[in-house]
């Protein structure tokens, strides 16, 4: 761990009964980059984002997050209010489906608007002209801010999720299979808009896939997990031209050429 | 009422309740789970106000109690004689007169002071129940002071209807730091919990919860800056005493559309004409 | 017209009370009912008023059920408000269902085992056909006799338990919590839960058994055991030191067996729900039992998707004093509130006449 990570895990150790979700794993983030973590289902990939935004614990093993001023916490020592206002602050967490961290029944404008009310914000005005500033940067129509989200795509909704995380400025960003579950085209879309955000908003990203296309557009760096344990980890274009572990090379292999 | 305690209740359970009342007064607007007994009247018709009443009234204590602003409404009726009955206390109609007051749904147009206690009858005392219908998370939601969900309520009205539309039980923020439910009283009412002389306490029997706004505490009702909280009254005079800045009610009179408004606080208005006040339609008192 | 101010609300009360009770006595040609009667011949709805009254005393719930003109639920609030005014003197050891003078006892998992099937007085097996004759006054015939057949009659789960297919008794560990005391909190243990059933709504608590069985967060139930007889009531006066026994109480108890969904960290064992009335009540019973069972849901590792299964909304809506007070209350004045929204309505329908008229 060097002097200026953000985010850094040593040692992660969980077990469901008899089956090994993480094993001695060690992971590091720098500001600004984006880490993907790949891996086919069971590998533990969900497993270590859960724990590495503090939702699950590990049975041993330590997750450190460095605050803007540059001290260090133990994330899973947190008292519980710390950990919940760093969710709504300075980190976010996108869901895989969209509908898991949006109010249905609230309008798109009131979604993006909720973070900056719970911060303290009590200005109207202010709150929907920035929702719709937001709306516009996740290329949602601002017409659309008065709409409830029941009337969105899948890919709306999800950009509508993603204005919401983004709109405290997060410096950290979880992200779940951001775009499983969507059409080839509206993924694409998406993708580009994600990875544009991210490297305008210098936001560091932890994401967590299992399709290598997504990490290789928008990973700086890859770790393979395969049944609990990294086997692999590094530049992505490297690991995935030159792979080195065989899982790793049956992954890369496996992957259908367009 | 013979084998009764003073008050109906037994001395451990007023304690008991007096604990409660303790708690909520320490931390004002903070619900205080308490350990409510079913009473004689039944849930949702005043057991929370009548067991906080029962545990600080004493025999020297004179007692109004109002519903709908009125002394005269049947449950009000009801539960004055439920403490003439089982206490032997001294009631009154007047305000002025009276050392406690147990309400339903009004303030009192008169400024209480401070040798007053108002008792407040209350439904729901969870003020985020409509948009939260879980208890356990609600009471993580006060706890860690995490409010958004009401903001984001209000900003949606104002989305929808231009303006908040919540008319009743409007949410307010007690001594900057808790969401309250001020119970069903009009918006109108709500400014004059702020900085309010006397003791506000408020029960909840059916939801088990107790809470309290000591004498001179800010009770600031939720808005935004650019929308700011407004009361909203009939625009009448009082029909009866010609009161033009007291919480009115709508009196049908025929079926063709005919409308008298008087005084919901019938003290008040009673208090006026005896005074010589006259509105458009009454005769002098 | 001159408008006069409404009053008289005391008079409107008495005079309210006093066409009550003529219009509860009913025609004074026939005879008062008297409330032996009730307790000797409508026996089911003393039993329901005690178990929701929470309080067991057949002559009060009679007078409650004659009182309340035979609404079972104003009869049980009767009962409850009754027994807030008790004083408490001792807490009584936990009932012995094993030593119960058994007078019915059925299982559904086993043809025969010790103890035997017992039918007892029950109408599982009659033909729901109106009886005339019942009309005019029925002596009914001495039913048949034999001598009673002493031996054991363990509980059918304890024969499963043997073979450790079943789940043992929750050990718990310390004084149960008593929800007549301290307010309900989450998340509740077993004890509140099944307190709250214990004196729940029949009606309710029927409803969401019947939801569970029908794939609302199902637990594959089987009557482990139904019992019903006359348990002991046992305390240990501290004067005396040791236990002594102050009467016999009529109880009800439903033991489901259920099937479990297995976890990764346990080996499959049959789960149970419990339930317990006072009296005789093998609907309400039955009904705890498959609620107390959807509630572990969470605790046995199960999704938790069913309305049966969230112990929250079970707890807060099983009280059907609660409820009907709550529900009720709709009926006092509320003219205030409504004057509120007559004018924010009213306002907000002149801004948008306005507007719309502002509009080319």
């Amino acid at each position: 761990m060097t002097d200026d990570t953000l985010l850094s895990a040593r040692g992660l150790n969980l077990r469901f009964g008899a089956i090994p979700a993480l094993v001695d794993v060690d992971a590091d983030l720098w500001p600004g980059e984006v880490l993907a973590i790949v891996g086919e289902s069971g590998s533990g990939k969900t497993t270590l984002l859960n724990v590495l935004s503090g939702r699950m614990a590990p049975q041993s093993g330590v997750v450190w997050y460095r605050d803007p001023q540059g001290h260090l916490a133990d994330v899973h020592a947190m008292a519980a209010p710390a950990l919940r206002a760093l969710h709504r602050s300075d980190w976010g967490f996108v869901h895989q489906n969209p509908r898991d961290n949006l109010r249905m029944g609230v309008t798109a404008g009131g979604n993006v608007g909720e973070r900056l009310m719970a911060q303290g914000g009590r200005h109207y005005g202010r709150i929907r002209a920035e929702a719709i500033a937001w709306l516009e940067q996740v290329e949602i129509d601002a017409a659309r801010v008065d709409d409830l989200p029941r009337t969105f795509s899948g890919g709306m909704l999800q950009r509508l999720q993603i204005a919401r995380t983004l709109v405290t400025h997060p410096r950290l960003v979880f992200m779940d299979e951001p775009t499983g579950g969507l059409d080839v085209s509206v993924q694409a879309r998406l993708l580009d808009l994600i990875r544009g955000l991210v490297a305008r908003l210098g936001i560091a990203a932890v994401l967590v896939t299992h399709d290598l296309a997504v990490a290789r557009l928008l990973a700086h760096r890859v770790m393979v997990m395969q049944r609990g344990v990294v086997v692999e980890t590094g530049l992505t274009d490297q690991v995935l031209d030159d792979p080195q572990h065989p899982y790793t090379q049956l992954l890369v292999s496996s992957v259908l050429q367009a | 009422m013979s084998g009764y305690n003073f008050a109906y209740l037994d001395e451990q359970t007023k304690r008991m309740i007096r604990r409660a009342l303790l708690k909520a007064v320490a931390i004002p607007g903070h619900q205080i789970p308490f350990g409510s007994r079913e009473m004689p009247l039944p849930y949702g018709w005043g057991t929370g106000g009548i067991q906080v009443t029962a545990a600080v009234l004493g025999p020297d204590d004179t007692l109004k109690v109002i519903d709908q602003g009125a002394d005269d409404t049947t449950n009000a009726v009801s539960i004055r004689r439920f403490f003439a009955r089982t206490a032997g206390v001294a009631t009154t109609t007047h305000t002025a007169e009276a050392t406690i007051i147990q309400t339903r749904h009004r303030i009192p147009e008169l400024a209480l002071r401070e040798d007053q206690i108002l008792v407040y009858q209350v439904p729901q005392p969870e003020p985020l129940s409509k948009l939260e219908s879980s208890r356990a998370e609600t009471k993580r939601m006060h706890g860690l002071a995490e409010y958004g969900l009401m903001h984001v309520k209000l900003y949606e009205d104002i989305t929808r209807f231009g303006h908040v539309s919540i008319s009743y039980d409007y949410p307010v923020m007690v001594a900057g730091r808790y969401l309250m439910s001020p119970s069903p009283i009009p918006a109108f009412d709500n400014p004059k919990m702020d900085m309010m002389p006397a003791l506000q306490l408020f029960g909840a029997g059916r939801e088990q919860r107790i809470y309290a706004i000591p004498p001179y505490t800010r009770v600031v009702s939720l808005d935004f800056d650019d929308h700011p909280f407004r009361t909203t009254r009939a625009p009448h005079a009082c029909g009866l005493c010609g009161a033009s800045d007291s919480y009115l009610d709508e009196v049908v009179t025929d079926d063709r559309g005919g409308r008298l408004f008087v005084c919901s606080d019938t003290d008040h208005c009673e208090t006026r004409r005896a005074a010589g006040h006259v509105g458009a339609e009454g005769v002098a008192a | 017209m001159a408008y006069v101010a409404v009053k008289g609300g005391e008079r409107a009360i008495d005079n309210a009370h006093a066409w009550l009770a003529e219009d509860r006595r009913g025609d004074p040609a026939v005879a008062e009912i008297g409330t032996d009667q009730i307790r000797e011949q409508l026996g089911r709805a003393v039993d329901r008023v005690m178990a929701e009254g929470s309080l067991y005393d057949p002559d009060l719930a009679s007078l409650a059920v004659k009182q309340a003109q035979g609404d079972l639920i104003e009869a049980a609030f009767l009962v409850r408000a009754y027994r807030t005014t008790l004083p408490r003197f001792a807490a009584s050891a936990p009932l012995d269902t094993v030593g119960m003078a058994v007078r019915r006892r059925i299982s559904a998992v086993f043809k025969d085992m010790p103890g035997g099937q017992l039918l007892g007085p029950t109408y599982d097996y009659t033909h729901r056909l109106l009886d005339f004759a019942l009309e005019v006054g029925f002596t009914p015939q001495a039913p048949a006799e034999m001598p009673a057949e002493g031996g054991e009659m363990p509980h059918v789960h304890s024969i499963l338990g043997h073979e450790g297919l079943i789940e043992a008794d929750a050990s718990g560990g310390g004084e149960p919590g008593d929800i007549t005391r301290t307010p309900l909190s989450f998340p509740a243990g077993r004890d509140i839960r099944l307190q709250a059933l214990a004196r729940g709504d029949e009606g309710f608590l029927l409803a969401m058994g019947y939801s569970t069985q029908r794939g609302w967060g199902g637990t594959h139930p089987f009557v482990g055991e139904i019992r019903v007889g006359e348990a002991s009531v046992c305390i240990t006066p501290p004067e005396l030191g040791f236990e002594i026994d102050i009467g016999d109480i009529t109880v009800t108890e439903c033991q489901m067996v259920n099937q479990f969904q297995g976890s990764k960290t346990q080996p499959p064992q049959f789960t149970r729900g419990y339930g317990l009335c006072f009296g005789h009540g093998e609907r309400k019973a039955m009904a705890m039992a498959l609620v107390d069972r959807a509630m572990r849901a969470e605790e046995l590792g199960e999704t938790v998707s069913a309305p049966a299964q969230n112990v929250e909304f079970v707890l807060y809506h099983c009280d059907n004093i609660e409820a009907t007070g709550f529900v009720e209350h709709l009926k006092l004045p509320h003219y205030v509130d409504f004057q509120s929204e007559l004018e924010t309505i009213r306002r907000m329908r002149a801004d948008a006449l306005r507007e719309m008229e502002g509009t080319p």
